[in-house]
Parts: structure tokens; C-alpha cells; sequence
């Protein structure tokens, strides 16, 4: 009777891991992709009629094909990787910034302005330095707005940093429509006052500055105190509390930090890069960190990875469309599966999967 | 067994969607009738060499009907020519950015002597790459430099839209005409509905040249226009639909490139004039006509250029004549009666000069006919009008540069709220 009982149990269950040898995490990771390409080449084969091997060529041809591809495939991880590095502090305190992409947008807002009417009063030296703290005060003023509400009565910060992002874009378009007087919409892009470039190098600026800001965002959060502060908030607020940590003012310093980050991303992106704005110049950015930062799980060392392999996904896909004159949409089907099976295999490396064994206990 | 069910729907989910890839201006689907404007065939009276490659920046991808017009005319061209796929490179969903340079330069890269762009945003991006890659020929569409610029290598392009807008208001007014002969309600009622994307040339050229169709064949009618301030945002285009048919618009027409405004008519049985191409498939009930740009006749011309080592115009605006401009067949079962005979005149007349769209004696601008305008026709910061654009009694569209500059709020007309 006990038997028929037994049976009925759970075919299996699952069970937290012992944190694994570096290696076997490797290999699991290793092995995502690679079942993750083998899916997406069955798929490619299905929808498309094309060689899925061509295809991955065509996707490695994209991102490395030639020296612009791959300068261009250095900025697009240098800026995304800016706007993952400014969002890392305020997740590591699990206060969930979901306004990176307004708070971007605010900061080329800023940049766009001041190089619009400052740019012919000012000397140059001058000019950078207004449109460097023009831009970090819009965004740290965009970050910290939902923080100190945070702070003060516990508001959702989720909800109060999405909605500031409509309220940056709107301000765009107002920009755009009082500015733009023909009625387009579309800002001529102003290359005579961007910000110089590094040995001649377009990017090279961006990259250099992203790399600095990399070293710095690591160390801050691993060797220094506030950085410590940030983790135990993270962690708990009641401990927080109990060892003497002003909740408080870690949450609205932390947003400021993260809002200044911002920033400067958005005057990477304007000042240094487009020249412009629109309301789409972020393009979904903010939203992509969030991705970034949490598959690094907040190091912003790792954080180079995981930029690095969602940007060369959007370039490789981007390739693939061109090359095989397919839509848009089977590049990014493709890109979907590949981060489902990364994302996918992070819980493999935090459980496992134990199987009833039938049987063995009737014997 | 619950699994292995779910996977095959999974499965058969995933064939419906590969099945939906195709789509195009089904030109002769059944209940249309032919073309109103005779097709003018591609010549195809040159050879292209085999090393030979052009390249195409398209801001979004097959979805949106603004760039799917641009990429079938694509395809129409490379069958003509029989390009092979290697000669044809296609970038889409390049946004109006710093990416639009590097597209360019990428494509310059995979050898591509010419380049062409479809949104007006990617302008100053192509003039900068035309200026470091002079070799190579860059075209724009619906941009307005060319002509200021002065580079041998960077041109402008667009066509007589508002000829293709002006036969499709005929088509409304007609049907306007015929529910208020069926007692639907009175002549002075009749209240046509725009949903337009900015308050820019481009589109107001647009309204007014489909208002001034309308008016030619049913006198008495007006206009509402509600904008949304994008090119493409389907749910503002719907909302922006709804609003107009609940304040009494018996017609509907658009200028922004969702389904927004077509869908929002079919829900509500109200007749709509489309742009960019049919509407017919997913709107069978309330689809007249459709106006829009086909783009293979400039891409032939484009590449004859090139192959032949002739210069390419600055401003080229391809019309009726050059079968840049076309219509669909038209939905016999919601247009008027008669609906093809007339837009058939209208063409002739147009062709021979004996009807021009901007007639001064045909609209007035706050009760006054218009003698005299000054257009903004060179593009400078301060955006001053420059140019006098009226001549022998009508305003010049597109005769001083490609892409439109008529921007007078004519009376009849009524602006809900203006987006820039």
C-alpha cells in the first residue's frame, strides 16, 4: 500500500547547489550556447531555407568584418556599457531603476542644449565643461527626484523612475518642436561643437572614458565603504539599520551616483557621437542594461561579457538581415533564443534537478 | 500526451507566422478594379555590370507601410534589371543617427557605388558621408539640402504626391457624394476626417491636395486634421481615427504609416482612403483607394546614372508620367459609382495642364485668393522663406525643390492641435 503512495510522488524536484567549481559553471555556460545555436540553426532552417552555418558566419562577418565594424562594434558596447555601469549601483541596493533610459535621455537633452545655445558664446575648454556638468546634473535631478520620494515615504520607486522616462522623452519633443521651426521634428546635428577626438579615432573618446568609468564602478563597489553600504541596504535594510547605516541617504546618494552615470552617457551619445537628439536617440538602452547588468550579476568586469555578447547579437542579426534579405524579425527570433538559453542556464548553476529514484526503497 | 500537444501547436504556431511573411500591394486582388493610372513598365534599356552594387537604408523594417513601399519598389527594381542578391544590399531599421553615417560608410565598404536613404532624418548623416566618400553616389528621399549643398555626389529626391492625393480626394468626394444623395446626412455635413503625422510641409502639401480632390467633385465639404507627432505609432493613429469619426467625420484618410487609422474605420464601418499602398486585406469593408510614391522608376534611374557615368540630378520629382506616382485599383464595393471614370479624366487633365492641384481660384487663405508666397524652400537655421512659389495663378509644388513646400493653412480646413 505504502508503495502505491510512494509512486504518486513527484517525478522529481529540485534542489539549491553547492556553489560550483568555476570550470563546471564554465562548461554549463558553454553548453547554453551551444544547444542555444543548435536551436536557433534548426529554426534558421525551418523559417528561412538558408544554411544555418552561413548564417553564423554572416553574424561573425557583421560584428568583426572590417576595422569600422569593429570600431563601431567598441562604441555600441562602450555606450551600452555606460548606461549598465550607471544602473549597477542602484540594483546592487535592489532599488529597482527602471529610468535609466529617461534619465540618458535628459542627460543628451542638457548636452544638446547647451551646445545649441552656448556653443558659439563659449570658448571651447569652457563648453565642454558646461555641457560634462549640464548633462550629469539632468541626470542625477532625474534619478534622484524618485529617490528622495523613496526615502521620505516609501514610494515605488519601479513605477515613479518608468514614468519619469515619458516625462524626459516628452520634453524632447517639446525641445524639438519649439526649436525646430520647419516643423520636422529632426535637429541638424551640430559636429562643430561635439566633443574632440582621441587621436583622430571616432569612439575613441567613448571607449577610453567607458573604460576609466569600468575600473572606477568596480572598485567603488567592491573597496570602498559606500560601496559596502550599497551591498548591505541590498541585502537587508533591517541589518542596515541595526549596524548604524542612514538608509536614507545611502538610497539618494547611490541615485546620484547612478544618475550622474547617466549623465555622462548622454553626453557620450550627443556630444561625442550623434551631434543630435530625437526621442529614440537612447533607443532602449536603459532597458538593455537592466538585462546587462543583472546576467554580470552587478560586476561591472563581467558586465564587459555580457555587453560585449548582446551587442554582438544585435550587429550579427543586423548582418543576417542584410545578407539573406530576411526580416528583421528572424534575427531577433534568433537573438531571443540564444539570451533564453543564457539566462536560462543561470538557473542550472544555482539548482539542481533531482530525479525520485523508483524502486530502491521497496528493496 | 497534454505535452506532446503543446509542442505541436507550439509548432504550428510557429509556420502560421512564417506563412504570414509575404505581403505587397495586392494590386489586383478580386473586387478591385484596374488600375486607375495605367502602370508605366520599368524600361530596363541598359546593361548592369556584374560588379555593380547599390545600397539601401531603410529607417524601419516591412512593418512599417512607409519603408514596405520602398523595399517592394526594391524588388521590383532588382527583378527588372536582374540583379543578383549580392548587388543589392538592404539595411534596415537605421536609425536617424550616428548609425546612418556608419551604415553608409559600411556599405561603402562592401563596394556600392550608390547609396540610398528613405527617411528625411538621415540627411545630414548621408551629406556627411557623401563629403568624405565623393566617389560614390548618395540619394535621399524627401530630403531638402541637395540643392544648397552643392556636392556633385548628393541628391534629393521625391514626386508629385499631391497629384496622387489630389485623384484620391476625387475618389472621396464622390463617395461623400453618394451618401448624401442615399439621405445619410446633408451636403453641408459632409466632413472629412485626416489623421497627419507632423505639422510639416510634406503633410499639409498632403491634406490640402486630397481636401482640394475632394472639393473639385463635392463643394461643399471640410476637413478636420488631428496629428499625432509620429510617423508611426499605430495606437495613436487609431485613437487620433476614433476621435475624428465621433466628431462627425463621415470619412477618413491619413498621412502616418500604421494600420491605425485604416483598422480604426473598419471597426467603425466608416469609408477610408488609404496612402502607401492597400489597405484592402485587412479592410475590405471601408478601403476606396490608395495613393502612393513608387519609388523603382528613381531607383532605375538612379542606377542608369551610375552605370553610365552620368550625373544624377540634384532634385528629382518623378510624377504621374514617370509612373512615380500611382494609385491602386479601386474597392468597387465602397467607392461611388463612376469613381474610375472620373480619377481616369482627372489624370488626363492633369497630364495636359488644363488642371493644376494649387489653383489659386480654387482656395482661399482667410477669405482672400492668394496672389503672392514666399516658400522656405532653402533650408538655413532660421528657416526664412525665400522663394516666390506662386506663377500664372497657381502655387508651384515641387518645381523648386523635390520635396514639398506648400505650407498655407487654406480655409475649410480645421487643425485640431498641431504637432511639430
Amino acid at each position: 500500500m505504502v508503495n502505491t503512495k510512494k509512486a504518486k510522488a513527484q517525478l522529481f524536484h529540485i534542489v539549491k547547489r553547492e556553489p560550483l567549481a568555476w570550470y563546471y559553471a564554465l562548461l554549463i555556460r558553454a553548453a547554453a550556447i551551444v544547444l542555444a545555436l543548435i536551436v536557433s540553426a534548426v529554426v534558421i532552417t525551418l523559417l528561412t531555407e538558408k544554411n544555418p552555418i552561413e548564417v553564423y558566419a554572416s553574424m561573425i562577418n557583421g560584428a568583426f568584418g572590417s576595422s569600422l565594424r569593429i570600431w563601431s562594434l567598441l562604441q555600441n558596447i562602450a555606450i551600452l556599457l555606460c548606461v549598465s555601469l550607471a544602473v549597477t549601483p542602484a540594483f546592487k541596493m535592489r532599488f529597482w531603476n527602471c529610468g535609466a533610459e529617461g534619465q540618458v535621455l535628459v542627460g543628451g537633452l542638457a548636452t544638446v542644449s547647451v551646445m545649441m545655445f552656448l556653443g558659439d558664446k563659449l570658448p571651447t575648454p569652457v563648453l565642454f565643461l558646461v555641457m560634462l556638468i549640464a548633462s550629469v546634473l539632468a541626470g542625477v535631478i532625474w534619478a534622484v527626484l524618485p529617490a528622495v520620494t523613496k526615502a521620505l515615504w516609501n514610494t515605488n520607486e519601479t513605477l515613479f523612475t518608468l514614468m519619469m522616462n515619458y516625462v524626459a522623452i516628452q520634453l524632447v519633443a517639446f525641445f524639438l518642436k519649439t526649436f525646430v521651426k520647419n516643423g520636422s521634428g529632426v535637429l541638424s546635428p551640430m559636429p562643430q561643437y561635439g566633443l574632440p577626438l582621441l587621436f583622430g579615432k571616432a569612439y575613441l573618446l567613448n571607449i577610453v572614458i567607458v573604460a576609466i568609468l569600468t575600473v572606477l564602478v568596480y572598485i567603488y563597489l567592491k573597496y570602498t565603504k559606500q560601496g559596502y553600504e550599497i551591498s548591505v541596504v541590498g541585502q537587508s535594510e533591517n541589518t542596515a539599520k541595526y549596524i548604524g547605516i542612514n538608509v536614507k541617504k545611502v538610497i539618494v546618494r547611490t541615485l546620484v551616483v547612478s544618475g550622474a552615470l547617466c549623465g555622462i552617457a548622454g553626453l557620450l551619445i550627443v556630444g561625442a557621437t550623434n551631434h543630435t537628439i530625437s526621442t529614440d536617440t537612447v533607443g532602449g538602452r536603459g532597458f538593455t542594461a537592466i538585462m546587462v547588468s543583472w546576467l554580470a550579476k552587478f560586476n561591472p568586469i563581467f558586465m564587459v561579457f555580457t555587453t560585449f555578447l548582446i551587442v554582438f547579437l544585435e550587429k550579427g542579426s543586423q548582418q543576417i538581415s542584410t545578407d539573406f534579405r530576411i526580416p528583421n524579425a528572424i534575427s531577433d527570433i534568433v537573438t531571443g533564443i540564444i539570451l533564453f538559453f543564457v539566462i536560462g542556464c543561470e538557473f542550472f548553476l544555482q539548482y539542481k534537478i533531482v530525479f525520485a529514484k523508483s524502486g530502491k526503497e521497496n528493496a | 500526451m497534454k505535452k506532446v500537444l503543446a509542442l505541436l501547436l507550439a509548432a504550428l504556431m510557429l509556420f502560421s507566422f512564417a506563412g504570414c511573411g509575404k505581403k505587397g500591394n495586392d494590386d489586383d486582388a478580386l473586387g478591385m478594379s484596374e488600375l486607375p493610372i495605367a502602370k508605366v513598365e520599368l524600361k530596363a534599356d541598359f546593361e548592369v555590370p556584374d560588379d555593380f552594387k547599390i545600397g539601401f537604408i531603410c529607417l524601419h523594417d516591412e512593418n512599417s507601410t512607409y519603408d514596405l513601399n520602398f523595399l517592394n519598389a526594391v524588388d521590383a527594381v532588382q527583378e527588372a534589371l536582374g540583379l543578383k542578391d549580392e548587388q543589392v544590399l538592404v539595411k534596415t531599421q537605421v536609425p536617424e543617427g550616428d548609425d546612418c553615417y556608419i551604415a553608409a560608410k559600411d556599405l561603402v565598404d562592401q563596394g556600392c557605388s550608390v547609396i540610398f536613404a528613405n527617411s528625411f532624418g538621415h540627411e545630414d548623416f548621408m551629406i556627411r558621408a557623401a563629403k568624405e566618400f565623393p566617389e560614390v553616389q548618395f540619394c535621399h528621399a524627401t530630403g531638402t539640402k541637395a540643392h544648397t549643398e552643392g556636392l556633385k555626389n548628393y541628391h534629393n529626391a521625391f514626386a508629385s504626391i499631391y497629384e496622387g492625393r489630389y485623384l484620391a480626394g476625387i475618389a472621396a468626394g464622390m463617395k461623400l457624394n453618394e451618401m448624401i444623395e442615399a439621405g445619410k446626412f446633408e451636403a453641408k455635413d459632409a466632413k472629412i476626417g485626416y489623421v497627419g503625422a507632423f505639422t510639416y510641409a510634406e503633410v499639409i502639401s498632403g491634406y490640402t491636395s486630397f481636401y482640394l480632390g475632394a472639393k473639385s467633385v463635392c463643394p461643399t465639404v471640410t476637413m478636420d486634421v488631428q496629428f499625432t507627432g509620429s510617423w508611426y505609432d499605430a495606437t495613436e493613429e487609431k485613437n487620433a481615427a476614433e476621435a475624428l469619426i465621433a466628431k462627425g467625420c463621415k470619412l477618413i484618410s491619413q498621412h502616418a504609416d500604421s494600420m491605425g487609422a485604416p483598422s480604426a474605420c473598419e471597426n467603425a464601418g466608416i469609408p477610408n482612403v488609404s496612402y502607401n499602398g492597400s489597405t484592402y486585406d485587412s479592410c475590405p469593408e471601408t478601403f476606396i483607394v490608395s495613393s502612393r510614391i513608387d519609388w523603382a522608376p528613381y531607383y532605375e534611374y538612379i542606377i542608369k546614372c551610375a552605370v553610365k557615368g552620368e550625373a544624377i540630378a540634384a532634385d528629382w520629382c518623378g510624377g504621374i508620367a514617370e509612373g512615380s506616382v500611382v494609385l491602386t485599383g479601386i474597392n468597387l464595393d465602397v467607392a461611388a459609382d463612376g469613381t474610375l471614370e472620373a480619377i481616369k479624366k482627372a489624370v488626363d487633365d492633369l497630364k495636359a495642364g488644363t488642371v493644376k492641384v494649387f489653383d489659386t481660384k480654387n482656395f482661399t487663405v482667410e477669405g482672400k485668393a492668394l496672389t503672392t508666397k514666399l516658400a522656405d524652400v532653402d533650408t538655413d537655421a532660421a528657416f526664412t522663406p525665400d522663394t516666390e512659389a506662386i506663377k500664372d495663378g497657381a502655387f508651384e509644388e515641387s518645381k523648386h525643390r523635390s520635396a514639398p513646400y506648400f505650407d498655407l493653412r487654406i480655409d475649410g480646413i480645421t487643425l485640431l492641435n498641431e504637432k511639430f
